[in-house]
């Protein structure tokens, strides 16, 4: 369990996360939303330990993140951004390997041989894997990506917008192979979104964050709401139930 | 292109660069070499070539570890101030210090590089329009305003002459006795190939690198050392060699990749051929007088960094 407590983050005068406390339920798929600017990838950024704190305390499974090793940690916890995303001519099997960095410090080991093929498998990849990464396409590139997490082999997975200039059909590919690492193989995922109808119908638990402040948070059930989504994004949006999903009409 | 093509190339210009010079010195003389001609091969030839190798190889090693750092393909010790900076140092140790060795030049040199690319890196994260033809032109301006700064207090001191046997790259002074500070690089390329995983995780960037629990910021002041050591070492015995670090390890990631594991080897050795190709000409060209290699590199090297340009703005539009 990832449990945040009091997180104040200031530039210059200005919070940008304030007296935030949440905790993250273990083995579901936590989806941050929000308007711009409302601090949720700051947040995620300070509970993987890539910004530090103000104030307050990130506790991953009783520890306190700040007295754990970074190395320690790294096998814990994985983060992926947006800025990961850049055009380097680094191959497919190259990035997914950087996953076993924190168990063999680059001296691959037979283990670490096998993790490395096994998260190529999981995310079908094996036909581009000596392929460079600036030769990929934009979802090919993500799910490589999400490979190297599945090799770092933690817990927990972090991801900030990792739908960000997909289409429809990649953002569908990668929203369900989430949906698989929290199902089949019990990671606990917590994933920064703008789209809400991908977070009513693939997360269990919805935060909403606006100026900096969590207010509101819950099951999807309840967080899908008129009135909710009114307080979070100043809109009046419709709700539909499409095949068991609760559908938001925000278009209008 | 494989790696024993290179070794084998390296190995033919090798010799090739053994027996060219105004003295006649020829592969049958081997065998019964005269005194003369003895001399000849040990206090001059021989040296030339290591200096060349050695000089070569680890100059292109310094772009790529400064490519990888700054993630950006531009940057090099020409481009970035680095080599300006050690440029300065050595004039502030002829200034100040006038009875300074050639060690002491050395560390004064190496003080001043590592603090003039600590600099450029600072001004790199500040600027927040991350163009990458807008980065290296930063830093030649970075190089330009510290290089002006050398020839002011050059001109006041009479030290113009002086710095500029510093600024032309020239591997014809090169003798028994004058290069055998180049050594120094030798292990600091070996070390750099053992932190080969790491120079390309930092290269991810910070937060890549973080999530993977290394410590970037170490990392990144590991390369800069090394990149500030070798070249001080370098401008000291050999002089500026503009645009090697730029133009080889650019050729290499083109066909190798950037995983520095795999681009490293190859950018010694393509380093260490492409100097020699460039002293080579440089030595028949207008025989027996001979062309410096700094301008050699320069001519060949920019007329190949301005396809590697118009190559990248085809492959961006």
């Amino acid at each position: 369990m990832v449990e945040v407590q009091d997180i104040t983050k200031k530039y210059g005068n200005t919070a940008v996360v304030d007296q935030v406390s949440v905790s993250i339920p273990k083995g579901k798929i936590t989806s941050f939303i929000g308007p711009n600017g409302a601090g949720k990838s700051t947040l995620l950024s300070i509970v993987s330990r890539l910004i530090t704190k103000d104030s307050g305390e990130v506790r991953i499974d009783d520890q306190e993140i700040s007295s754990v090793k970074s190395n320690a940690l790294a096998k814990k916890i994985a983060i992926l951004k947006q800025s990961n995303h850049l055009n380097v001519r680094l191959t497919v099997k190259e990035l997914v390997s950087f996953g076993r960095f924190p168990y063999s410090q680059g001296r691959l080991t037979k283990e670490d041989r096998t993790f490395i093929k096994d998260a190529i498998d999981y995310m079908e990849l094996n036909d581009m894997q000596d392929k460079y990464l600036d030769q990929l396409s934009g979802g090919q590139k993500q799910r490589a990506f999400i490979a190297m997490v599945i090799a770092q082999d933690t817990d927990y997975i972090l991801l900030d917008e990792p739908l960000n200039n997909l289409d429809m059909k990649h953002s569908v590919q990668i929203m369900k192979v989430l949906r698989r690492l929290v199902d089949e193989l019990g990671k606990t995922v917590v994933i920064v979104i703008h789209d809400v109808n991908f977070a009513s119908v693939y997360s269990d638990y919805i935060v909403a964050l606006k100026h900096g402040e969590i207010i509101h948070q819950g099951p999807k059930n309840d967080m899908i709401d008129r009135k909710v989504l009114r307080d979070v994004y100043d809109m009046d949006i419709q709700i539909q139930d499409i095949d068991q999903c609760k559908i938001c009409l925000y278009f209008n | 292109m494989k790696k024993r093509y290179l070794i084998v190339l390296l190995v033919i210009l090798s010799l090739v660069s053994l027996f060219i010079g105004v003295i006649d010195l020829n592969p049958k003389d081997l065998f019964q070499l005269t005194e003369d001609q003895k001399e000849i091969l040990f206090i001059s030839r021989f040296p030339r070539l290591i200096s060349i190798i050695i000089a070569g190889m680890s100059m292109s090693i310094c772009g790529l570890i400064m490519q990888q750092l700054s993630r950006n393909k531009f940057v090099s010790p020409t481009t970035a101030g680095t080599m300006d900076s050690a440029r300065f140092g050595i004039l502030v140790a002829l200034m100040i210090f006038p009875a300074a060795g050639p060690i002491e030049k050395m560390v004064i040199a190496f003080a001043f590089a590592l603090i003039g690319t600590f600099v450029f890196m600072k001004i790199l994260d500040k600027v927040k329009f991350k163009d990458p033809i807008f980065i290296p032109l930063v830093g030649l301006m970075f190089g330009n305003i510290v290089s002006s700064i050398t020839t002011f207090f050059a001109y006041k001191n009479d030290l113009i002459q002086n710095m500029s046997s510093w600024l032309q790259g020239n591997f014809a002074l090169i003798l028994q006795g004058r290069y055998e500070m180049l050594y120094i690089s030798v292990p600091l390329v070996i070390f750099a190939y053992i932190y080969a995983n790491k120079f390309t995780i930092a290269g991810m960037g910070e937060d890549f690198a973080k999530n993977l629990g290394m410590n970037h910021k170490r990392v990144v002041n590991v390369g800069l050392v090394i990149v500030a050591i070798i070249t001080s070492v370098v401008i000291l015995t050999v002089g500026m060699i503009p645009f090697l670090g730029l133009i080889i390890p650019n050729i290499v990631s083109i066909y190798r990749g950037d995983h520095l594991k795999n681009s490293l080897p190859h950018t010694a050795l393509l380093g260490a051929v492409f100097v020699l190709v460039c002293d080579i000409v440089g030595r028949v060209i207008i025989f027996p007088y001979e062309i410096a290699i700094g301008v050699t590199v320069g001519v060949i090297g920019s007329g190949i960094f301005l396809y590697l340009i118009m190559r990248r703005s085809a492959y961006a539009s």
